[in-house]
């Protein structure tokens, strides 16, 4: 990769990580936390996308993160005060600049009008007291201060005076430790100083500790730097460049008459100080800089973090993989071979194995990552919706450090969008009904994420009116999803949105009417190995919870045989294996029979049938049951010829090479180097039930 | 560099030709990823009966599909010469059952003829062409065609 390229892509992504600290960092301001250190993180996201826009000359980026910039600067010093507004103000204001960061780097352009809408915006705030198209003249006329906030009003009599780049410069320069870390040296700094005119440095060397209590390997110096030359600002400030997050720097105008502070007296381009012809101070806000710089040298010093292709972990998770599948194969060949138990080969296995494990769990672990990452996303769809749709709505989320494996965590984003579309657009009523309802105008929707019985459970909960039943079946009976006399119970009732077809919105909105409906949502959930479901209460609201596995690439399963089939059955679906005695299995109409667990009744499932493997049915007391539960919370007793045991499998995809196959979640490839078909439960009940009503259509069908 | 150029010019084609029965076919060698001996396979439920099941590819999930099911011929009886061919189709790996491998040819674009229409629809959907060598007639296999259902389902 060409190396400018390869730079430019590490800005890019820090600029989605400076975006998203800005982001929640406003969030943290809007819900109260004013501090000092939460508004100084949020300028600093800003500057240091404007600085990378800048080198790499995004210039309607780096304009418009220069308004942005400003604004925080005077709300950063106290001057302007962070009102909720502004900090409306200053979220749109993230959203356009993240617009202008995505138009950047894929080539696309900016919503022109938002963004002009917003520039005026953040002027309007930074200058109340001026209209903006005044505003606007006037900073273009005074030099391109990139850092400056006009503090000192100034008259246009002073500017003509004054010419802008003539004059002469303090530069105050403090390295930090860090600055000679990075290979940077204050001689080479000073000379290239000295290139744009005569200087005259002074040391200060009154930090300089007792050489006895001196570390070396610190930064004690500090230079002070008279340049006499008709530069601009930005020309001093761009020797410092590349170190101006590691010092301390100064620049401004010289006083009227200079004095030397200090008498080691170094004159580095031999000449004598000058004398300054008078500069009348026209704006100096260059110091306020200073604390931003040390704060950030000091937030790279604490993260130790290291930046590794993706690609490399997903090798090393294939890799770890196989090894996995390696040392089943090894296992069993001892086995086979006879040696006891207690043999030294047989326990030395057992230790490659926990130690696999370990290695498998650390990797994973490596690739694990917050839901933060998506739910970061959510705060500005839900301003976007609550704009489309002329509701109020407020977020509020709820375990973002809760951690899923990367392959889980980047398909979570699709699911999440549409369920919290949905939550504003149909979940939440209009302000006015909100009111009406006696509730706060402003809907709360609540996204949260939390590990549960080794999955991750999202929950997306809206305050609204609920579903509304009646609606719900009257448009199931009208799109002839269900039968016109059919008797449903109000969770059934409720789980009808789920079906192809369904769309309860009575105009389509652009928002979730796209023809793209919770049947959608729900398949692309069960393609990850997970469920959705809802719970809703008329007038309170409705809550989707989705859950889905840790991770897709490993599973600890129960291998059993069917009809001459290896199975692997996902232990978190098990609730128990047993064999059951045959007063327990009674028989219920002509093909089903029904299993009494502890007095609770349970369907019984036959696995080899149901998938085809076999005709007749295996009797539930000639094999092994497995007690199973569905995500759903239903049970079923699936029989089974045999138990193998219990590993942790490799899940490899069927659908890479071949498709979706019913009642299969997905492959595995067992010790013996076979492949072996990971049972979908949910999958199977599923088929269970619609084999069932199939059988009992057609004495309906000839009765109609 | 001549006689290399004769050989993989702009109109010739290299194919690996296979027998089914008694009949030969062939497909480019270019969508040719190995071939494979015959190993078990593991049935799928609720497929059907041309897809015999999948094998362990190097780790991957390889479906394997009788060719002879899929043209409506007899299945193929695997024994110890039957071998698979792992061909790519687009950007999926499949593997075919066939009884042997029996050759590697090199032809002309020319030489290929459509097959006649007399041909029933199958045949025509899945044979590009018809080509003979050494008094042999050989179909060339259409890969993109014989797996309309995979296809349909991924769209």
């Amino acid at each position: 990769m060409d190396p400018m390229e390869s730079i430019k892509a590490t800005f890019f992504q820090e600029c989605e990580e400076l975006l998203a600290d800005l982001e929640s960092g406003l969030l943290a301001m809007q819900a109260g936390a004013g501090d000092a250190d939460t508004i100084n993180a949020v300028f600093r996201a800003v500057h240091s996308v404007k600085g990378g826009g800048g080198a790499f000359g995004m210039d309607a980026l780096v304009q418009f993160a220069h308004v942005f910039e400003t604004l925080l600067d005077g709300v950063r010093s106290g001057g302007i005060s962070a009102t909720p507004e502004l900090i409306e103000t200053l979220l749109r204001a993230a959203d356009v600049l993240s617009d202008h960061v995505a138009a950047a780097r894929d080539g696309g352009s900016v919503d022109e009008a938002r963004a002009e809408e917003s520039i005026r915006e953040l002027e309007h705030a930074t200058h109340p007291e001026e209209s903006a198209v005044t505003a606007a003249p006037a900073l273009v006329v005074a030099e391109p201060d990139e850092f400056g906030f006009t503090v000192t009003p100034f008259s246009p009599e002073t500017l003509l005076d004054e010419a802008p780049k003539a004059g002469a410069w303090v530069v105050t320069f403090k390295p930090a430790s860090d600055l000679y870390r990075k290979g940077n040296e204050t001689l080479l700094l000073l000379r290239e100083l000295a290139r744009l005119g005569p200087t005259t440095v002074w040391l200060d060397g009154a930090a300089l500790p007792d050489l006895a209590t001196l570390d070396p390997e610190s930064a004690h110096l500090k230079w002070e730097v008279h340049l006499a030359a008709e530069v601009d600002e930005r020309t001093v400030r761009d020797v410092f460049e590349f170190v101006e997050d590691d010092c301390d720097l100064q620049v401004r105008r010289a006083e009227l008459s200079v004095s030397a502070p200090q008498p080691n007296v170094v004159s580095l381009a031999a000449e004598k100080p000058v004398e300054v012809p008078s500069a009348p101070e026209v704006r100096d806000a260059a110091p306020k800089v200073e604390p931003v710089k040390a704060e950030g040298a000091a937030a790279t010093v604490t993260h130790a973090t290291i930046r590794v292709d993706p690609e490399r972990i997903d090798r090393l998770i294939d890799l770890v993989g196989e090894l996995v599948i390696n040392q089943a194969m090894l296992a069993q060949r001892v086995i086979e071979s006879g040696l006891p138990a207690s043999s030294t080969v047989a326990t030395g296995l057992e230790d490659l194995e926990s130690l696999t494990r370990q290695i498998q769990d650390s990797v994973m672990a490596i690739r694990a990552q917050p839901v933060k990452s998506v739910f970061q996303r959510m705060p500005r769809l839900v301003r976007e919706v609550a704009a489309q749709t002329g509701k109020s709505v407020r977020l509020v989320t709820e375990g973002e450090s809760t951690e899923v494996d990367k392959t889980v965590v980047e398909r979570l984003g699709d699911p999440i969008t549409h369920m919290i579309r949905n939550a504003i657009d149909h979940g939440l009523e209009s302000p006015e009904d909100r009111v009406a309802a006696g509730k706060p105008r402003e809907g709360v929707v609540r996204l949260a994420a939390l590990h549960r019985g080794g999955r991750i459970v999202i929950e997306v909960q809206d305050d609204g009116g609920g579903i509304n039943r009646k609606r719900v079946l009257a448009i199931a009976i009208e799109k002839g999803l269900i039968a016109a006399d059919a008797q449903l119970s109000d969770e059934e009732t409720d789980n009808l949105i789920f079906l192809p077809g369904f769309s309860t919105a009575s105009a389509v909105s652009d928002i979730s009417g796209r023809g793209v409906g919770m049947d959608v949502v729900r398949r692309s959930v069960q393609a990850l190995g997970g469920r959705i479901s809802i719970a809703s209460r008329p007038g309170k609201g409705s809550t989707f919870t989705l859950s889905l596995p840790l991770t897709l690439a490993v599973l600890d399963g129960m291998v059993v045989d069917v009809a001459g089939h290896t199975l692997v059955v996902p232990l978190t679906a098990i609730v128990e294996s047993l064999r059951p005695k045959p007063v327990d299995v009674r028989r219920l109409g002509p093909q089903g029979a029904v299993l009494s667990v502890r007095d609770t009744f349970v369907p019984v499932i036959d696995v080899a049938s149901i998938l085809g493997f076999r005709e007749e049915p295996l009797s539930p007391c000639d094999g092994v049951v497995i007690l199973v539960e569905s995500e759903d919370g239903g049970r079923a007793a699936l029989t089974a010829d045999s138990i193998h045991g219990q590993r942790q499998v490799v899940i490899k995809s069927l659908e890479a090479n071949y498709r979706q196959v019913d009642g299969i979640a997905a492959a595995t490839i067992l010790g013996d180097g076979r492949v072996a078909l990971i049972l979908d439960v949910d999958a199977v009940i599923g088929m269970r039930r619609r084999d069932a009503s199939r059988d009992y259509q057609p004495p309906l069908a000839i009765a109609g | 560099m001549t006689e290399l150029t004769s050989i993989v010019g702009a109109n010739r084609r290299e194919l690996i030709s296979f027998c089914i029965g008694e009949q030969e076919f062939c497909v480019d060698i270019m969508a040719v990823r190995e071939i494979r001996g015959w190993t078990p396979f593991t049935p799928l439920p609720q497929t059907p009966g041309y897809i015999r099941g999948v094998i362990n590819l190097r780790g991957a999930v390889l479906p394997v599909m009788d060719l002879a099911a899929r043209m409506g011929l007899p299945p193929v009886q695997p024994s110890a010469r039957s071998v698979i061919i792992v061909v790519t189709v687009s950007e999926r790996l499949i593997g075919l059952l066939v009884d042997a491998v029996s050759d590697i040819l090199s032809i002309t674009d020319e030489s290929i003829q459509p097959p006649p229409d007399v041909a029933c629809d199958r045949v025509r959907s899945f044979v590009r062409g018809l080509f003979t060598i050494e008094g042999r007639m050989i179909s060339q296999i259409a890969l993109d065609r014989i797996l309309p259902e995979i296809e349909q389902i991924a769209a």
